[in-house]
């Protein structure tokens, strides 16, 4: 089976913001999908034509990672960071900060792999610098959003 | 990128309407008013609260344009009002679609790097 729609959001602060999700994989795996760029590549774009053109992953402390995002009409977002810990396949921290820094500084992100009965959870907690950039990014993909509903609506529409 | 769908305006909106569902007797007097308009007294009456404290709850959240008051001047009825509370919703909703999107692929990108492993296994065992 696959967990489709068992996705956790919560706003637990008022500067943070909480993804819980499970997967049907083993540990090992999941932390490569999330850490390799190859893999990375593959699903790490959301919906609505966007794609991760750019992906460079130095995956040790001191190691600094890099995504840029293309999409329609020639749209891009980049952003990066600098890894604070490393420690596979359990716990990646890493700072994090768009290239138009609409953030208002950087971001710290923790992800934390937990795997029980070969699957697995990851918790990625993001921890803003305020409570107003926290609420700015909840707003970002709302264009995306709204354009991957209406496609999954299409389709529906198409199949009656 | 840059921010679009809500203004200045909204943003400040969505501040306080968070700020006000941030409260669990809030979030009850919403609940009731959901099921229709209700005066002072009719909402203080579940909670072991004097009015003057249901009215405090009662302003943040009229401050937030979550609730109004209805017309009947006596009464001074509160009703719910859908609106903020649906932006607020949709909002989290936005960035939820964002990532179950990715991890939808995520997925059947994992399915396939376990038969990859097996594959693996399989062949390390015949030689």
């Amino acid at each position: 089976m696959n967990y489709a729609g068992t996705m956790q959001l919560a706003t637990p602060t008022e500067r943070e913001i909480v993804v819980t999700r499970v997967f049907n994989a083993p540990r090992k795996l999941v932390f490569d999908a999330f850490t390799k760029p190859e893999l990375l590549k593959r699903w790490m774009f959301g919906p609505g034509g966007w794609a991760l053109d750019v992906c460079e992953v130095d995956l040790r402390v001191g190691g600094v990672y890099r995504y840029v995002w293309r999409g329609p009409n020639g749209a891009e977002m980049g952003m990066g960071g600098i890894h604070r810990e490393v420690v596979p396949p359990e716990r990646v921290v890493a700072t994090q900060l768009f290239d138009q820094d609409w953030t208002g500084g950087e971001a710290v992100g923790t992800l934390v792999f937990t795997e029980q009965d070969g699957k697995t959870t990851i918790t990625n907690t993001i921890l803003y610098s305020s409570r107003e950039v926290r609420d700015a990014v909840l707003k970002t993909p709302m264009d995306k959003g709204m354009a991957a509903g209406y496609d999954r609506l299409e389709t529906l529409l198409e199949s009656m | 990128m840059e921010l679009v769908g809500y203004g200045s305006g909204t943003s400040e909106r969505l501040d306080a309407t968070f700020a006000a569902l941030a409260d669990p007797t809030r979030r009850a007097i919403l609940a009731r008013l959901a099921s229709g308009e209700a005066s002072v007294m009719e909402l203080a009456e579940p909670f072991a609260m004097s009015q003057p404290a249901i009215s405090k709850h009662l302003k943040v959240l009229e401050r937030a344009g979550l609730i109004s008051r209805g017309r009947d001047a006596q009464r001074r009825p509160r009703q719910l009002e859908a609106v903020p509370l649906a932006e607020a919703t949709e909002w989290l909703e936005n960035y939820r679609q964002y990532w179950e999107a990715s991890f939808q692929r995520l997925d059947l990108l994992l399915d396939e790097l376990k038969l990859k492993t097996k594959e693996k296994k399989r062949i390390r065992k015949k030689q």
